[in-house]
């Protein structure tokens, strides 16, 4: 469900918690139920914790998929009239 | 008596600065008098007897009970002056004389309605206009918040800006400008309420708009059909105001609207739409189409309208009504907001 | 690219003018996808997407909406409990305005009780630490997204040994609602799978609806990108008569899940049966307190009366929630029940269907 958003982790604190930033807001999150993650991953903040780690690889796959379907389209564009 | 007397004879209100005796008249003296001194008003009598130009008047009220009382980018006092000098200035009125009352809750310290006083009377200098009369009553503790306070303000309007209030001229065609970036005092005051542990630099935009209002009025005459400030409901409820009252139908281009990055992450973060923030620095205003661009490029001249942008424009399509032109091409409907809006998980 | 350039580039409208190309391009048969996530449903309004789909291509929304399934009874509780001179309740602010047989935790609040609205259950723990004299009940509410949150504080509340944290329990998971629709007799041809309940959960809990109902579940983010991309797998899918589990929301969403999550989860919470608003009780799709935590469970600790539920003859938010309805079938709509007054769940919520349709058609 709902209300997730990215943030970039600025540092790990005591008690399982983080420092993250949303977007220049910065706010702690518990990492409770996440593991491994380092300053400057990305994740997941719902309601005061992290959910997951953001995969930038992953989403870079994506985009590139999809890049491929602009440019497709782009071709189609030039084709005249 | 110098203030610090009064700091080292009473560092709280008490129930007896209301009571009208001498304690009061101290109070006035040491911190009204002191910030706010006026030929009128240093008279001190029941009613403040004034000139007022031949011409109509304007004539308006507020009250201020915003929690927390200090806030980044201002505080209670400043909010009461730059509301009403607002409200006078999107009609179309020159400010001119204020009245400033206060309910202060007994225990609040006397270095606060210190500060209170002093930025009122920053803000009142700088926008042109005089505290003229006042009051001051003091409730027991728990019997209101802190400090309330209300200002009313007089103004006068001249012909041609007359018919700016109602908006009665505004047709399609125009356009519509805003002077900066929404939402920032609504979040500003959300993050500054302790248990949203939010760490931000956003700060409240709250200012006096009279001196911007005046650049364009006397440089565009004629130009302006319409302005608003877009204070508690944030631009969409002007907006939703402006289509309902004039029966036209209203266009908003998000790619336009102006919006600071630390404000869209709190927005982010609490499932909250800008476009219903409140702002206390923005004046909405609709412009003949043929004149919108010279209105804007004097507007950005302005240290208050320095991200002055185009945001939309008025047609004769779904009359009532306020569509949204999404960031991503797509388009909705923009309605009244039914309350507050509340920090959702969904 | 910085990363969150990255993240940003699937809010690129030049990337949905073309999806939605694309889309067009390909949908021959009308298809109808339901989404069953509040996120999903205000996401699509607020980008205004329906606008850029073709005809053939229809988005019902589904009881995505964990404050449109909550039953009046659970309310009547939560006003029962606030009501207690010792207990602050703590609650997200999606629930605030749900009307119950006769009043709102918002109107309980305007009447002095102790109602304090928090972005995160942590906060409501802290609440407790900072009033040990009172008893501080917390709402959780939501689906496989939120409910491992609530799980970790109730952990936390456990370590630190705090005994007057309590958590009463709404929390409901997705899988079985999903299959319960079709089984309702709900016309969909293939679902727009939640993102967030699955970076929680993984992609397999799905296996069942497209292996067994036929039809395609794409897991979809939140950007309209994500949107729309998954609209398009899912009418790919769907000309090709080939109904699968696909992932689209990839950089959040691993087949197998959060395990950590899942564990703490479970660790908390068991399934029960649930009843929900608009389709009655669905067995195991509820998740309770176990046993071994009793100790922060209100329903089991924190003794009340609570008022008889009274449903409003006239509200028929269950047959919207399925879609079987839409809300100007209502009598009550805009006639006793608006975004201000609401009667049903339906019209609180920002994702309900009627709030949706009365902010849409309030101007006729």
């Amino acid at each position: 469900m709902c209300l997730s958003i990215p943030a970039r982790v600025l540092a790990i604190e005591k008690e399982e918690m983080a420092r993250v930033s949303v977007r220049g807001v910065e706010t702690l999150v518990s990492l409770q139920l996440v593991e491994n993650v380092k300053p400057d991953d990305y994740v997941l903040v719902h309601t005061g914790y992290a959910l997951q780690r953001l995969s930038e690889e992953e989403a870079m796959e994506s985009l590139k998929v999809l890049k491929e379907l602009d440019d497709a389209m782009d071709d189609l564009e030039d084709i005249p009239e | 008596m110098h203030i610090i007397d009064i700091v080292a004879m009473d560092k709280n209100i008490s129930l007896n600065h209301g009571s009208g005796g001498k304690l009061t008249h101290q109070l006035i003296s040491d911190v009204f008098l002191k910030y706010f001194h006026n030929e009128t008003l240093d008279q001190l009598t029941d009613a403040a007897l004034l000139h007022i130009p031949e011409s109509r008047i304007a004539f308006t009220t507020d009250s201020f009970v915003v929690d927390p009382i200090f806030f980044p980018g201002g505080n209670i006092g400043k909010l009461a002056v730059c509301g009403t000098v607002n409200d006078l200035a999107v009609s179309g009125a020159r400010p001119l004389y204020l009245s400033a009352s206060f309910i202060i809750e007994e225990g609040l310290s006397m270095e606060t309605l210190d500060t209170i006083a002093k930025s009122m009377a920053e803000e009142a200098h700088a926008a042109g206009v005089k505290i003229v009369t006042g009051d001051t009553k003091v409730v027991a503790h728990g019997q209101c918040d802190k400090v309330f306070i209300n200002t009313a303000g007089i103004g006068v309007v001249s012909g041609p800006h007359e018919k700016i209030a109602t908006g009665m001229n505004v047709k399609p065609g125009d356009k519509i400008i805003i002077n900066g970036d929404i939402a920032d005092h609504g979040m500003a005051i959300l993050c500054e309420r302790e248990n949203l542990k939010f760490k931000t630099d956003i700060q409240s935009d709250c200012a006096c708009l009279n001196s911007l209002i005046d650049s364009v009025l006397e440089t565009e005459p004629g130009a302006v059909k319409f302005m608003r400030d877009a204070t508690r409901g944030g631009l969409a409820t002007v907006l939703c105001e402006l289509a309902g009252e004039r029966k036209v139908g209203v266009e908003l281009d998000e790619e336009s609207l102006p919006i600071s990055e630390p404000v869209l992450g709190v927005c982010d973060l609490l499932g909250f739409d800008p476009l219903y923030i409140a702002n206390e620095g923005k004046v909405v205003l609709v412009v003949d189409g043929d004149r919108s661009e010279k209105v804007l490029n004097q507007m950005r001249k302005h240290p208050l309208g320095k991200n002055s942008n185009i945001i939309g424009e008025v047609v004769d399509d779904h009359n009532g009504m306020v569509l949204l032109h999404t960031d991503v091409g797509g388009s909705r409907i923009v309605d009244m907001l039914a309350g507050d809006q509340l920090p959702r998980i969904c | 690219m910085k990363a969150m350039e990255v993240f940003d580039a699937f809010r690129d409208r030049r990337t949905v003018e073309n999806l939605a190309g694309e889309i067009r391009k390909i949908s021959k048969k009308s298809i109808v996808l339901m989404e069953v996530c509040g996120g999903h449903t205000m996401a699509i309004q607020k980008y205004g997407l329906p606008a850029l789909l073709p005809e053939t291509v229809t988005l019902k929304s589904g009881p995505g909406c964990p404050v449109c399934v909550t039953s009046q009874s659970y309310i009547n509780r939560a006003i029962a409990y606030c009501r207690l001179d010792d207990v602050i309740l703590t609650t997200y602010g999606d629930l605030i305005r749900v009307p119950g047989s006769s009043s709102s935790l918002e109107k309980e609040r305007a009447r002095g009780r102790d109602v304090r609205i928090v972005y995160s259950s942590l906060d409501a723990l802290q609440i407790a630490k900072e009033h040990p004299d009172k008893k501080v009940v917390f709402l959780g509410v939501g689906f496989e997204t939120t409910a491992p949150t609530t799980a970790a504080t109730i952990i936390r509340a456990d370590a630190d040994k705090i005994s007057n944290f309590f958590v009463y329990s709404a929390h409901k998971v997705m899988p079985p609602v999903m299959g319960k629709l079709v089984d309702e007799g709900v016309k969909i041809n293939g679902y727009i799978a939640p993102g967030h309940v699955s970076t929680i959960t993984g992609s397999g809990i799905y296996k069942d609806i497209a292996g067994k109902y036929g039809l395609g579940c794409v897991v979809s983010g939140f950007e309209p990108v994500d949107i729309l991309n998954s609209v398009l797998m899912l009418v790919k899918q769907f000309e090709a008569g080939e109904p699968k589990v696909e992932i689209e929301y990839t950089r959040a969403v691993l087949p197998e899940g959060n395990k950590k999550a899942q564990q703490l989860l479970y660790e908390v919470f068991e399934h029960r049966d649930d009843w929900w608003r608009g389709l009655d009780v669905i067995p195991k799709s509820g998740l309770g307190i176990r046993d071994k935590y009793a100790s922060f469970d209100a329903e089991k600790k924190i003794e009340v009366e609570v008022e008889e539920t009274k449903e409003n003859p006239g509200c028929i938010c269950g047959e919207i929630l399925k879609g079987l309805k839409n809300p100007r079938q209502c009598k009550l709509f805009a006639r006793g029940c608006d975004p201000s007054n609401p009667v049903g769940a339906c019209m609180v919520s920002h994702e309900g269907a009627c709030h949706a349709y009365y902010r849409y058609s309030s101007h006729g």
